[in-house]
């Protein structure tokens, strides 16, 4: 086969690799929008709490070591041990929990009722206390960020591909961290749509997602749907954080991974678990192939804006997105 | 009412009069936000450096030194609001921080008669000093840089480049394009091809630029990045195992924190620097002994030696000492800033002075004149040593192709000139 159709084939299946993690991005973005229809543009900042608090953990870290040492004239840094990556994950797998409580407590349940543009200007004002938190908490140094996530391009695929290219060509590159957070993505995918398919808690997340009034009817907590929802968007945003966080190190620019899930959610709906992870992938293999090859001619530096002017052509057609619901408002 | 006409008299004459018995020095930084990871040890060791002189000598010339912290975000509107915010307070000089601020201050500054010193970075034409009267960029700037990069690149192939092809990852910003010029123009001298990969901010994603690398291996990489960009792009030359000794990054690409999220597999990038690495330094006893033992660090103390701080602290040095030239020429310690500008026009840096300042070859040797606010243009290649966890200095100090260089700086200053009504002269 000739080399220049191998390297297109290679950008695509980048393109798909990478459209997965901007996919993990969105997902968080989708669960809260389904149950409450509030746009959480703190999303991208949960990501980088989370990482944050995660490195933390393991590193054993004292939280708000800077400021205690300040007003009480201490040299507290690190507490004399370092935790495991398992319990750090599980511990802030907990923090995230305790945070989308106190969230609920002290904003979304004093906004009950109020017009959706105002709760997102509530996430807004979220985002950036949350950043100035993890700041405070954990200090603004880059931190390595490992869990075990194997890294680099698949020696056994860059081998067993080889064949197919002339001399010049070195086999398929394919990065492992972007295997594992395909797996991690269709394991998060395949669980979510179990759980809100199949159990009480998310029998009840759809209800609340369908009709707010009929579901709080029924006896449906919303308090409780709100709690549950934020701290599965927590959640998600950890993985998110972990996957760019092992990339380039955890530090303050990972709160931007957001921008590269709204082309994402224009494209795939703000109401659909699977339109999140067929955006990203569309998003993915969209804008590298587009790079690949026409971006050169353009001067490169393509990937940023052609995103969005993909979605927005499918915007075009499908205001909804691919796989949104339709919103019919009869008067 | 006798005491409060006195009192009146006495808050006029404060208010007014901007002879108090201080230099007033603004440290616009960065401590939050996306790039904060850089900008807090440069402001570390800026404020660090005058905290010493504070402490240990009384301030410069016995005038104490006021610092005034001014958050900027790396942000240039926020750069512009702390400027604006901070001149009423008789500050001598600026130090932006940002190519973006820089711009903005450029025209600002000159019209108001301050000072602006951008270490290594902002607008690379302001090295002509008698078109841009109240900027200065040395002792290196980025046209320097590329030209340095691309003398190691000489050094390693023999001298000859004619068949080799050098690719730039660069910010897709005014600051990543900045050497794009100089390394086209050296490429007609040299007979490299030159591969441009622009990088969108803030870089996190690098995949299609460093496939293409992987497709047509470049001789050698060169980098112009800044913050998460930087770290990205040493993972990605890692994944494709993209020797590391080939790879070369500007000064802004060349922290302990762009290579250390890469780990041990980081071992062996380059990063070019105009200033020395680590802390064995005599002065650095002095530093533990003045500021940081006696708790007076302007951060958490942890960034002693580091690059960005060695840096930050070298701008402080070199402010310093044009205040002193300054003082010395104006025979007063209460210097104006029009006395500052021309303490910085005629500041020398000698070997002599730093050993004196306890910081013996700590950089290039340079002198500033009025036509010539750049130095002279010297800096080093660095190596990481991931094992010792440390840069360190693997080439002399190298001079630009000032032969290039010099008609492109001529050029571009005296087109800005020409677009703003500036009469160049020195007078």
């Amino acid at each position: 086969m000739p080399d220049q159709f191998l390297y297109a084939i290679e950008v695509m299946i980048n393109g798909l690799m990478t459209g997965v993690l901007y996919s993990l991005v969105a997902l968080g973005f989708v669960l809260i929008f389904k149950a409450s229809g509030v746009f959480n543009y703190a999303q991208g900042v949960l990501a980088l709490f989370a990482a944050l608090t995660l490195v933390g953990l393991q590193r054993g870290q004292v939280p708000f070591a800077h400021l205690i040492n300040a007003v009480f004239g201490t040299e507290v840094d690190h507490f004399p041990w370092t935790l495991p990556s398992l319990i750090a994950i599980i511990l802030t797998i907990g923090v995230m929990i305790l945070l989308a409580v106190l969230v609920e407590r002290l904003v979304l349940k004093h906004l009950v009722n109020q017009e959706p543009i105002i709760l997102f200007m509530a996430t807004i004002g979220l985002a950036y206390f949350l950043e100035g938190l993890g700041d405070i908490m954990w200090g603004s140094d880059i931190k390595m960020l490992d869990v075990g996530l194997p890294q680099g391009a698949s020696r056994w695929v860059e081998s067993n591909t080889k064949w197919l290219g002339g001399e010049g060509f070195y086999g398929f590159f394919i990065d492992k961290l972007d295997m594992v957070a395909t797996l991690v993505a269709a394991i998060l995918v395949i669980s979510l749509t179990l759980f809100s398919q199949y159990s009480k808690q998310g029998r009840a997340l759809r209800a609340v997602a369908d009709d707010h009034q009929a579901a709080l009817s029924v006896g449906i907590s919303l308090r409780f749907i709100w709690v549950l929802v934020w701290s599965i968007a927590g959640f998600v945003a950890l993985v998110a954080g972990i996957m760019w966080g092992t990339k380039s190190g955890v530090q303050f620019s990972l709160s931007l991974i957001a921008l590269k899930a709204l082309p994402v959610l224009m494209l795939g709906g703000f109401t659909s678990i699977p339109g999140a992870i067929v955006g990203g992938l569309i998003i993915g293999v969209g804008e590298k192939l587009f790079e690949f090859t026409i971006g050169g001619m353009i001067g490169g530096a393509t990937e940023n804006w052609f995103a969005y002017v993909l979605a927005l052509l499918f915007l075009v057609f499908r205001p909804q997105g691919l796989f949104g619901e339709k919103i019919i408002e009869r008067v | 009412m006798k005491l409060r006409l006195a009192t009146l008299a006495l808050g006029a004459v404060l208010a007014a009069g901007p002879a108090l018995a201080e230099l007033v020095i603004p440290d616009l930084s960065y401590r939050t936000g996306p790039y904060a990871a850089n900008g807090i040890p440069f402001s570390d060791g800026y404020q660090d450096y005058f905290t010493l002189l504070n402490e240990r000598d009384g301030g410069i010339g016995g005038e104490r030194i006021r610092l005034i912290e001014c958050e900027t975000g790396y942000n240039t509107e926020q750069g512009v609001e702390c400027y604006e915010s901070t001149k009423g307070e008789g500050t001598l000089v600026y130090e932006p921080l940002s190519t973006g601020i820089t711009y903005q201050l450029i025209p600002k500054a000159s019209a108001d008669g301050i000072p602006v010193h951008t270490l290594g970075y902002g607008r690379t034409s302001a090295k002509n000093g008698a078109v841009f009267r109240w900027i200065f960029n040395y002792p290196a700037n980025y046209w320097d840089g590329a030209s340095v990069a691309i003398k190691h690149i000489l050094d390693q192939e023999g001298g000859d480049l004619s068949d080799k092809t050098i690719a730039l990852v660069y910010h897709n910003s005014a600051y990543g394009k900045e050497p794009i010029r100089t390394l086209e123009e050296l490429a007609k001298k040299h007979g490299y091809s030159l591969t441009l990969l622009p990088v969108d901010h803030p870089g996190q994603e690098q995949k299609s630029q460093w496939l293409q690398i992987r497709r047509e291996r470049p001789d050698y990489v060169i980098m112009w990045g800044w913050g998460v960009m930087n770290q990205v792009a040493i993972q990605e030359a890692v994944n494709i195992r993209y020797p590391m000794d080939h790879f070369i990054g500007i000064w802004w690409s060349g922290s302990e924190n762009d290579v250390k999220p890469a780990g041990a597999a980081a071992d062996g990038y380059k990063a070019l620097t105009f200033h020395n690495l680590g802390d064995d330094y005599p002065l650095y006893d002095d530093m533990r002994k003045y500021v940081l033992d006696a708790g007076k660090v302007a951060g958490a103390g942890d960034n002693l030696g580091t690059a960005l701080y060695n840096r930050g602290m070298y701008a402080a040095m070199l402010a310093a000492e044009a205040i002193k030239t300054a003082q010395d020429m104006a025979g007063t310690s209460q210097i104006t800033r029009a006395q500052l500008r021309d303490g910085m026009e005629n500041l020398e840096i000698t070997e002599e002075k730093m050993a004196a300042l306890g910081l013996p070859n700590f950089g290039p040797e340079f002198k500033v004149t009025c036509e010539n606010h750049g130095g002279n243009g010297f800096a080093a290649v660095s190596q990481w040593d991931a094992a010792a966890g440390e840069f360190k200095l693997i080439t002399d100090y190298m001079q630009s192709d000032q032969e290039v260089l010099a008609p492109l700086i001529e050029e571009d200053s005296m087109a800005y000139a020409k677009q703003n009504g500036i009469e160049p002269g020195c007078n």
